[in-house]
């Protein structure tokens, strides 16, 4: 009890030192926690794609497309429960700076695929009997104000025009993780919209999604799909859902690497900080540690006083920064709206954060102690810090 | 009268490892900050150096890049027979009528998918860009299955190198060509021949059409008519204006977020020289007692400080530059969210970063060291004399 008594009364010694390294740390872990919650955002619709779903889209690039009449073949393949398919629409609302994923669906087929999209029973029979309604996600709706029975307006970049909807349901996630910061509308309204404007992209759609019975068919049951279309003038690439988002992450690797690094550098600087503030305090208080010596207290004795200092230190800093980390979170994501699909604090995020004030805890108090626990009793008593 | 700048160098010397710590926190914040601005600047110039003033690119009016836009065939000899499009040799027109698409290809080594710009284009389409030279190879021949990569997708793409083959749109492709384009966008494409690229990705339509202007002053008068006429659905831009605004969404995002985490990281750094400044006023309270005694100022004294922290954050910055001017190095490659395909390029360091990234370590040292600077100068002459 003494020992604990001593320590905290060293870090209160100074306690404008103390609490500047403090404020420092709860900065640096703060700032990690949300670093590492943003890149786990990123993952955070692969992580959601289930491995019993696959997609197949058209071997040249995401940008081509795939006759209507894929849909047949590929329902035929053995080991396909279902099929569904959807057109990335990349329209603009009002502002291009209002970025939130659309797509045109076939709303039966699709909602029965993806049942983690959760919609009152009335709101989706409405949804599927208006052509020109739509749903959004939870998320969209309250990003941008969105109530059953609005219009929305998108203006068409990829299909030219303006396009009205009228909003028939705002779907829940069944998990947190869930993406619900999407759109969906009827992709016959496309595709007849299509055929009147420019007849030679009618009838095509962007992507099926395949769900199979068996997970571990995922292989043979791709290669099998693209077997079927290999040669003809629309060649496909079959890949598991995850593997399909997992592909859009890989785009931006380098700056998510980037930023990841990022994370790790404000640990390093905050270690700057913390080791100087103990190395100061060691520094100051040669004297003292030499004359607990000639008290006989052994030098593991001193050194442990200086790592439970900085130890005690790193830990309130810890527990503040992570307990902000949470608010800060559901601020960062009201502040970028749809921008990531989920915005979650991931348990593992926590442990690092723990793990990082250990690490700076600990590092910070290595070359003082050893310092400390080295000193002569004559040289220490004569120091004047 | 000030106290000698020596003093303030002298104090930083004799405490070591303190002077460390707080310029290497420092240095890191500053590694931080200018290597975004650096990324920013090589993205900018990547994109600027691709465009030139003299040539002007037609897209669909609304379209974002060249991959979204579409001009047919009427509307594209419309364009040719405009009087501000410039006659080359022999009288044909420098204007190429291109198809730019996205192919997905698989990085090297990992294999993993990436989509790459693929222009069909023609002789002209080299004659336009004259910083664009072939460096292993030759140029494909029209009509032909050979297409011709720029450097990094050469690089950086299975099967895009010199003499390998690539497979698309059901056919083969045999690389006949590398180019260098002195570190534009163009490093970034895989060209080959325009109607042969339409047939196999099934377009009728182009994508875009680039000429170069007879007169340079002229382009504003052909961007009014074209915009005035009824038959064309068309805008013009000059093409170094076009490929700035391809940056405009990319170079938004690496400035944001850099600025936004230079911010965070500096409150560390600049606690870490208010640590070190108030140490080190306490450290010498009696030496400051002594220096007012001899009839320095208040005001001395606070300079002296500040001159002790402004030079701390100095150091920090210049090795925080330093180490920053080795990314010149590296390249990253990243998703242009404009045109969604993959973009190689590099760390500039210019004379503004410079002076920006040494202005913002002076700015942390100011504000680190303001108040320790004020404490020293507020303190009373006996009162600190007997402090030690």
């Amino acid at each position: 009890m003494f020992y604990l008594g001593l320590i905290l009364r060293n870090a209160l010694r100074h306690k404008l030192r103390s609490l500047l390294t403090l404020l420092g740390l709860v900065v640096a872990i703060l700032a990690f926690g949300l670093i590492s919650t943003v890149v786990g955002a990123w993952y955070a619709n692969s992580e959601a794609a289930s491995n019993a779903r696959l997609v197949t889209r058209n071997a040249i690039s995401l940008a081509f497309s795939m006759p209507i009449s894929y849909k047949q073949k590929i329902r035929a393949v053995e080991g396909v429960k279902d099929v569904s398919y959807a057109n990335w629409f990349g329209g603009v609302y009002k502002d291009p700076k209002n970025f939130f994923p659309q797509f045109a669906i076939d709303p039966e087929s699709y909602l029965r695929i993806y049942r983690d999209y959760l919609l009152p029973e009335d709101d989706l029979r409405n949804f599927i009997r208006d052509r020109k309604g739509c749903i959004v996600g939870r998320r969209l709706a309250q990003a941008y104000g969105f109530k059953v029975g609005d219009t929305l307006l998108l203006k068409g970049g990829i299909f030219p025009g303006d396009w009205e909807f009228v909003i028939r349901g705002i779907y829940d996630g069944r998990e947190s993780k869930t993406d619900t910061s999407q759109m969906f509308f009827h992709w016959d309204l496309l595709n007849e919209t299509m055929k009147k404007v420019s007849p030679r992209r009618a009838n095509y759609v962007g992507v099926y999604v395949v769900e199979i019975g068996n997970p571990e068919d995922a292989a043979p049951v791709s290669e099998a799909i693209d077997k079927l279309f290999k040669n003809s003038s629309w060649e496909t690439l079959t890949e598991t859902e995850q593997a399909f988002q997992l592909g859009f992450v890989s785009m931006i690797e380098a700056i998510v690497a980037a930023i990841r690094l990022m994370s790790y550098v404000v640990i390093v600087i905050i270690l700057a900080v913390m080791a100087n503030t103990m190395a100061m305090t060691a520094r100051e208080r040669l004297s003292e540690y030499a004359t607990l010596k000639a008290l006989g207290f052994g030098p593991r004795y001193v050194a442990a006083l200086i790592f439970g200092e900085s130890l005690t230190l790193a830990a309130i800093g810890a527990v503040i920064g992570i307990a902000l980390t949470f608010p800060a979170a559901r601020g960062f994501s009201a502040l970028t709206g749809t921008l990531f699909p989920t915005m979650q604090v991931a348990d593992a995020t926590v442990w690092r954060q723990v793990a990082s004030a250990a690490i700076v805890g600990v590092l910070a108090a290595a070359l003082p102690a050893w310092r400390a626990a080295r000193v002569k009793i004559v040289d220490g008593l004569r120091s004047i810090g | 009268m000030n106290v000698p700048y020596l003093y303030s160098y002298r104090n930083l010397w004799a405490r070591k490892l303190t002077t460390l710590l707080t310029a290497g926190g420092m240095a890191l914040v500053v590694f931080v900050f200018s290597a975004v601005l650096m990324l920013d600047a090589g993205l900018q110039k990547t994109l600027v150096d691709t465009g030139s003033w003299d040539n002007a690119v037609v897209t669909r009016r609304g379209a974002e890049s060249e991959v979204q836009s579409i001009v047919d065939r009427p509307q594209a000899s419309t364009i040719e027979s405009q009087p501000e499009v410039a006659l080359g040799p022999g009288g044909v027109a420098m204007l190429s009528k291109e198809s730019v698409v996205l192919i997905s290809l698989n990085k090297r080594g990992t294999g993993q998918p990436a989509n790459v710009i693929i222009r069909g284009t023609g002789p002209t389409g080299l004659a336009l860009r004259p910083q664009l030279h072939i460096v292993q190879g030759r140029m494909f021949r029209p009509g032909s299955n050979e297409i011709i990569t720029g450097r990094s997708v050469a690089e950086r793409f299975a099967g895009a190198g010199l003499g390998e083959s690539l497979r698309f749109g059901g056919r083969e492709w045999v690389v006949v060509g590398v180019f260098d384009a002195g570190k534009s966008g163009f490093d970034s494409e895989v060209w080959g021949d325009v109607e042969q690229l339409m047939q196999t990705f099934r377009r009728s339509v182009f994508s875009s059409v680039i000429f170069k202007l007879k007169d340079s002053n002229g382009f504003d008068a052909f961007a009014e008519r074209i915009r005035s006429d009824p038959r064309l659905t068309v805008e013009a831009k000059r093409e170094t204006r076009y490929y700035a605004d391809q940056s405009e969404k990319l170079s938004a995002f690496i400035s944001y977020l850099g600025l936004v985490l230079s911010a965070i990281f500096s409150i560390g750094a600049m606690i870490g020289a208010m640590i070190t400044m108030y140490a080190a006023v306490a450290n010498r309270t009696a030496e400051i007692g002594a220096l007012r005694a001899l009839g320095f100022q208040r005001s001395a004294i606070l300079l002296t400080f500040l001159a002790e922290s402004l030079l701390l954050s100095l150091v920090g910055g210049l090795v925080g530059l330093v180490l920053a001017s080795f990314m010149q190095f590296f390249s990253i490659s990243t998703i242009n969210m404009q045109s969604f395909a993959e973009l190689a390029f590099g760390f500039t360091l210019n004379p503004g970063i410079v002076v920006r990234s040494l202005l913002f370590a002076l700015f942390m040292g100011l504000v680190g060291g303001f108040l320790p600077a004020l404490r020293a100068a507020g303190m009373n002459i006996v009162d600190s004399l007997r402090a030690a």
